[in-house]
């Protein structure tokens, strides 16, 4: 306990010293082990993190490509009027791609509208994971098994209750961690906030993942924040942050791993900023010619990170054509798939309305369901 | 054993906590404090800091760390430390407590409390006496809890902590002090269940809160004019009892609803309007009100005239047509 006298009296501190946040701060530049071509970046822009295995990151590329190929099919479902909206992740992939693949099966996912391709990473059944977007129902697949929370519309209100997952489960002496994805935008939310100040303050085994991909439908950046960098939002709250490459997914995979461990090993929450981009539209409702330049768009596609891991993989003959052949394959199999079983319309159950509201029907909800069915009935 | 509200509340805590070790208590000053009202007095020494514990000062923190604990195989009760300083959760409420069980189809229940101490007449100072009930009981998915009597107090918290949904449990500030005879553990009436306090056969009172008390006096003192009226406290507000509500206007033909939050699109306004829906028939006057005045609630100085009180609640009785006389208050061009 620090007593009064204490607050008044601050310790000596030599000008000399490190600064007490040092071991907060992120990196001066994002971590990256590629340039934007796919080669090694130059010198030690990776940092401390060292390079993911070759194993991992061919699993990653499968993923992102099938991701991609998946995230294309769900944007042309919309234009056929099968799903009521789509929030694109193309050219996220190395973030959503990368969560996952950090995360244990025990572990917990907490997306957002824009991640349905880390549900897909996930291993949740596609039409389960497109059931909100398609206006089904609001979430498609059970929580509790895939260990994926809903996805949350409601910009950064999932980010408590990722901490308190995870501190539910360190109480009980269990080592599973919780990742909580969010936009730029949402870290402007009061809820990105408190549960940064919550995760450090109870020492919550907890990722933050911001995925920084410029906008917030049409505001930019630079309307979000006046801060160094989103990572620099953590250092207040006193959780370690990093930024990254997130178009690298080398960096992504070896920072978000690390993180995720760091966390599980009792090392407190972390949190990681991801600097990429949204190169669609926020939906396929959107108009983004409204508020930003076709150029941007271009040159943000030249640093793709599906392109970028090829390159690096294909240099030391770890991916060859077949590999990428059989990547997209699976790719084209997938969306076939999704595009079969969506090809109905999507329907439901009028009973269904009144179902789940409370655990047991009040006797005026199992009322007006009566007048329902009486409604439906004539 | 005389017993206050407060205590009992803290006895349901402390009972609660005692059966299941996943219970928690968390909030504002709730730990070594005891909250400001004491209602967690002693817990934290009895259970240790990990059952009852302060956390920072964010009320959407605190609720949206119970949601996700609730998740994971915990009954978090929190305090919001008073009415007003629940608003910054009400995005959690409304849009993940009350739906959390809705949306994910029955897989994800939310089993937790959020104590809000609501209400005035305790001479508090602005943004200290809001009537909120209204919000959350206009909120499907949420249960809306109010006990009015000590012995309530103590058998709907354990009720609402042992219950699969989310429950918002508001504690009038002004009760914490009245006092019964008790003997604690107690059981009362399920949840949903509406009560009658008094039985009469003129007018029905129906009231929750603050107002039961206040509508207990006007029928005693009714009694002596030669009124009898009848006082249903609803205890819970959601689940709502229609049944009771009903029967007991059925049976006098006559309805007061009391209530102190203000009147305008209350819950006062919904039970005024399920009465002449199931009543119509058996009504001899227009449902009344007896309500807060549509003001943000005033300082302490003038809480007097804001407040429901026994004497408006006895001219209100008096404006249930009883002579076949209409309401002059409400004829057309009467403004
Ligand atoms: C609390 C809240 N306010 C506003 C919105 C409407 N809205 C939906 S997405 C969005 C932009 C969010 O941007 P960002 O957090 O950067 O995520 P991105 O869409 O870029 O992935 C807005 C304003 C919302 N969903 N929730
Ligand atoms: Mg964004």
């Amino acid at each position: 306990m620090t007593t009064q006298a204490e607050h008044r009296m601050p310790a000596a501190t030599s000008a000399a010293a490190a600064p007490a946040d040092a071991h907060l701060l992120p990196s001066a530049e994002p971590i990256r082990f590629l340039d934007d071509d796919g080669g090694p970046a130059p010198g030690d822009a990776h940092g401390r993190y060292e390079r993911p295995s070759t194993e991992l990151l061919r699993r990653a590329y499968d993923a992102m490509v099938l991701g991609r190929r998946f995230d294309a099919q769900a944007t042309a479902l919309t234009k056929q009027g099968r799903l009521a909206v789509y929030p694109s992740s193309r050219g996220q992939e190395a973030g959503e791609i990368g969560a996952v693949l950090a995360l244990r099966e025990t572990d917990w996912l907490f997306p957002t509208y824009r991640d349905t391709m880390a549900l897909i990473g996930r291993g949740i059944d596609p039409v389960e994971a497109l059931t909100l977007l398609r206006g089904s129902w609001h979430c498609g697949y059970d929580p509790m098994a895939t260990r994926t929370a809903p996805q949350c519309t409601p910009l950064a209100t999932h980010a408590p209750h990722a901490v308190g997952v995870a501190y539910a489960a360190r109480r009980r002496g269990e080592d599973t961690v919780a990742l909580v994805i969010v936009g730029d935008g949402g870290t402007s939310e009061g809820d990105f906030h408190e549960a940064l100040n919550f995760a450090a303050v109870f020492h919550a085994p907890v990722v933050f993942l911001v995925q920084n991909n410029g906008y917030a439908i049409s505001v930019p950046l630079s309307r979000q924040t006046a801060a160094p960098s989103l990572a620099h939002k953590g250092v207040g709250y006193g959780v370690r942050s990093e930024r990254v490459d997130g178009n690298d997914p080398l960096a992504m995979l070896a920072v978000l791993t690390e993180a995720v461990e760091s966390a599980r090993a009792g090392g407190g929450p972390v949190l990681v900023e991801a600097h990429t981009y949204r190169v669609e539209p926020h939906t396929n409702a959107d108009d983004d010619s409204r508020y930003r330049d076709h150029d941007e768009v271009e040159a943000w596609k030249r640093r793709d990170p599906i392109a970028r891991l090829e390159a690096h993989l294909r240099s030391r003959d770890e991916l060859t054509d077949d590999d990428v052949a059989a990547a997209r394959e699976a790719g084209e199999a997938f969306a076939s798939r999704v595009r079969e079983r969506l090809s109905e319309e999507a329907t439901g159950d009028p009973a269904d309305l009144f179902a789940h509201v409370y655990a047991e029907p009040t006797p005026q909800l199992r009322e007006q369901a009566g007048w329902l069915a009486e409604e439906l009935a004539r | 054993m005389t017993v206050t509200l407060g205590k009992a509340l803290n006895a349901a805590l402390r009972d609660a906590m005692r059966e299941d070790d996943t219970v928690l208590m968390f909030g504002e000053d709730v730990g070594a404090l005891g909250g400001v009202f004491r209602v967690t007095d002693g817990l934290a020494a009895e259970f240790g800091e990990d059952r009852c514990f302060d956390t920072p000062l964010a009320e959407s923190g605190i609720v949206g760390m119970a949601v996700g604990m609730a998740m994971n195989g915990f009954r978090p009760v929190v305090e919001m430390q008073f009415d007003a300083f629940a608003y910054p959760a009400f995005e959690q409420i409304a849009s993940h407590v009350a739906k959390m069980r809705n949306r994910t189809r029955g897989a994800v229940g939310l089993p937790m409390v959020i104590r809000v101490p609501y209400a005035g007449g305790i001479g508090g100072v602005e943004h200290h006496s809001d009537s909120s009930e209204a919000y959350y009981a206009h909120t499907p998915g949420l249960k809306v809890v109010t006990p009015a009597t000590v012995a309530d107090a103590y058998s709907l918290l354990r009720e609402a902590i042992a219950d699969p949904d989310p429950v918002v449990f508001m504690e009038a500030k002004k009760l914490y002090w009245a006092k019964d005879e008790t003997t604690l553990p107690v059981t009362t009436e399920r949840f949903g269940t509406a009560v009658v306090r008094r039985a009469g056969s003129d007018a029905t009172l129906v009231a929750y809160g603050t107002a039961v008390p206040v509508a207990l006096e006007a029928a005693a003192s009714a009694e002596s004019d030669g009124r009898s009226l009848e006082v249903v406290d609803l205890r819970t507000l959601v689940p709502f009892d229609d049944e009771t509500v009903a029967a007991s206007v059925r049976k006098t033909g006559r309805c007061v609803v009391v209530a102190e939050a203000a009147g305008f699109a209350s819950v006062s306004a919904e039970i005024a309007a399920r009465v002449q829906e199931r009543c119509f028939h058996s009504l001899w006057a227009p449902v009344l009100r007896v309500t807060g005045w549509d003001v943000p609630y005033p300082p302490p100085v003038l809480e007097k005239y804001h407040l429901p009180g026994v004497d408006r609640v006895l001219d209100t009785v008096e404006r249930l047509q009883w002579d076949d006389v209409p309401d002059p208050r409400f004829l057309a061009g009467s403004r």
